[in-house]
């Protein structure tokens, strides 16, 4: 129930006693800003670390080939290893099961590519349907490449948004020619890549045209695949570890050699940085639960000392026929709106200053500090309950005490 | 209006009691001006806060207005005193940050009197004691006088059945006293029953009937010779 003349009582003890309701306000409001400004900065470094390992699917292994760096069975060290179609069918034969995506790559930097007067450099990779998934990419339009594509050897391919964006201005590339290296395309589908800029500058190609044109035979330059989700890290890890040995052994390859076949393996990577998160989490946490018990902790005292000054005053009151329902009411009406508006102002200041911040403080790892609405609303949603039970100890007891007490009270 | 019969109170002290009020008899007519004598200790400020509900007795009965006081929870009690009691205390006990309209309009409040007319009566009990003209001074800004017309303008905002005075000139200089028992007696003279605890004598006597009181008993109870005395 709305009662304008308990509001009138109450604006007018607030505002009578400034620095009584600045002290408390300024207490939730710290609190609160402190909270919302840590948290934010402590997500900032999430963001960061997220960021960093972003644009590729978690659980990709990637296969690279190099030059042999010592002698092995009679073999001289320096020997180029080339993979060829044949790795690509040992490989899915040997662990169809546990591999989930899987593409041969090839790879072929700075090639020409002219739409109409436009022209720019590019990487145009010939790959199978699977790549997409490797590099969790996003069709903005049309399609990626399909099996059909493969088996035709088609002239078609998916380009990155920004070669779109180089070569077509604003115009929409689906559909259109590109001639890359002298050969004309066409463009069948505009990707997106959460991988960033570079993974956004790609020309996708099927993977049997470009052997057909960048190869003299069946060379593939690397692979990529994506190991079953199903895996644990240490599955995963003992998967890639058993592939390469079986990799090094069919081409000859000393073990111990680290040059001639490259096996890079995220799941190592995501290892670690799951267990970092782990912790980077807990300390957030943390340092949140800190702000705002200290927060409550400040309330609270201010609470009991504020009902203390107030002995006196309340002992009057009751002895002018005020209830101990309608004291108690007074105080925590008090309490309760001034950690209301107090935690509100700390909030918005909060949101405030961490948008202002922004990604100014990036070179720090901190990316885009921010705090979920319903985290901060929580928290203020806390400390006011803290502020309202607070109140309601000490204005309880003040009720209580006789009123002959309070009036002697100085 | 006010009628106690063997009326005992006592305080515990550590382990002990003290033993205040050791069964007093009293019997206050509508409209009479009483006054209650006593050196400190003689137990009249504990007679005064069982009066004025502001403590409870431990037995005895004790008759308000012909309503028996028992069993009273605060709630009651804060009903009763807004109603029928009327305070006014040595130390005046004004709320220092609200204004001698505000101070005076509080009781109103409490009875939940609507906001404008609670001003305007107020106002009306502020000309009644002569500070119309400082209804929106704070006490700080009144002189002890002042504020003890503003404290029994509070009082009387209710119209109360009684008012109960704790040495309402206790913290005042002569002159000053002679004017707050002048607006006390006027009061009396409209039909008021007031009730004042002093230990001074000249005080005292300025009231219709003294009651002594000493180590918590009543050793006099007489009627106040007027004519003597003018």
């Amino acid at each position: 129930m709305f009662d304008l003349d308990r509001w009138i009582e109450i604006f007018q003890t607030l505002s009578k006693n400034k620095l009584r309701t600045v002290l408390s306000g300024f207490t939730i409001a710290f609190a609160i800003l402190l909270f919302t400004l840590l948290f934010g900065i402590g997500n900032g470094l999430k963001h960061t670390f997220e960021e960093q390992f972003k644009g590729d699917a978690q659980n990709s292994i990637y296969i690279r080939s190099g030059r042999t760096t010592k002698p092995y069975k009679g073999l001289q060290s320096g020997r180029r290893i080339q993979f060829r179609n044949e790795d690509s069918k040992f490989m899915n034969d040997k662990f169809s099961e546990k591999i989930q995506f899987f593409s041969p790559n090839i790879e072929r930097f700075n090639v020409q590519a002219i739409y109409k007067g436009e022209q720019n450099s590019y990487t145009v990779r010939g790959v199978y349907p699977d790549y997409q998934a490797l590099e969790e990419a996003v069709m903005e339009q049309g399609r990626f490449l399909s099996v059909l594509d493969i088996k035709n050897k088609a002239k078609v391919v998916a380009i990155g948004r920004l070669v779109e964006k180089d070569l077509y201005g604003q115009l929409s590339a689906l559909g259109k020619n590109i001639t890359l290296g002298g050969i004309s395309y066409k463009v069948i589908g505009v990707f997106s890549d959460p991988g960033g800029d570079n993974d956004e500058r790609f020309i996708y190609t099927p993977f049997t045209t470009a052997q057909g044109i960048y190869k003299p035979n069946d060379e593939v330059d690397r692979y990529g695949l994506t190991f079953n989700p199903s895996l644990s890290v240490d599955q995963a890890l003992s998967f890639s570890n058993l592939l390469t040995k079986l990799l090094k052994e069919k081409h000859n390859v000393d073990p111990r050699d680290q040059r001639a076949i490259r096996v890079q393996n995220y799941a190592e990577g995501t290892k670690n940085v799951e267990q970092f998160m782990g912790v980077l989490n807990i300390i957030i946490l943390f340092i949140g639960i800190g702000t705002l018990v200290a927060g409550i902790i400040g309330i609270s005292n201010i609470m009991v000392y504020i009902v203390k000054e107030r002995t006196k005053e309340l002992g009057i009151r009751k002895a002018l026929g005020a209830t101990p329902k309608s004291i108690i009411g007074m105080i925590m009406m008090e309490s309760i709106f001034v950690t209301a508006l107090a935690g509100y102002a700390g909030l918005l200041l909060g949101v405030f200053t961490l948008n202002a911040l922004g990604d100014s403080l990036e070179k720090y790892f901190i990316l885009n500090p921010s705090v979920e609405t319903y985290v901060v609303v929580g928290a203020t949603i806390i400390l006011i309950i803290a502020g309202t039970v607070a109140g309601y100890i000490p204005a309880k007891r003040a009720a209580r005490i006789k009123p002959i007490v309070a009036l002697n009270d100085e | 209006m006010i009628k106690i019969e063997k009326l005992h109170k006592s305080y515990p002290i550590g382990k002990d009691s003290l033993h205040v009020l050791k069964g007093l008899d009293l019997h206050i007519k509508e409209g009479e001006f009483v006054s209650i004598m006593g050196s400190s200790g003689s137990g009249k400020s504990t007679l005064l806060n069982i009066v004025g509900l502001l403590d409870n007795h431990d037995e005895g009965n004790y008759y308000l207005n012909g309503q028996l006081i028992e069993n009273l929870d605060e709630k009651k009690a804060a009903i009763l005193r807004n109603k029928f009691l009327g305070f006014v205390f040595q130390s005046f006990n004004l709320i220092t940050y609200k204004n001698a309209l505000e101070n005076v309009a509080l009781p109103l409040y409490y009875q939940g009197m609507a906001r404008k007319e609670r001003q305007e009566v107020a106002l009306q009990y502020l000309d009644k004691v002569g500070l119309k003209d400082w209804a929106n001074h704070l006490p700080s800004e009144l002189s002890g006088g002042q504020k003890q017309r503003v404290a029994i303008a509070r009082a009387l905002a209710t119209k109360p059945k009684v008012v109960l005075a704790d040495e309402p000139t206790g913290a005042l200089d002569s002159t000053t006293s002679e004017s707050v028992m002048e607006l006390l007696k006027e009061i009396n003279n409209e039909g008021m029953t007031v009730f004042v605890i002093t230990h001074e004598e000249d005080i005292a006597e300025q009231t219709d009937r003294i009651v002594r009181l000493k180590d918590g008993v009543i050793i006099s109870d007489e009627r106040v010779d007027k004519t003597v005395k003018a």
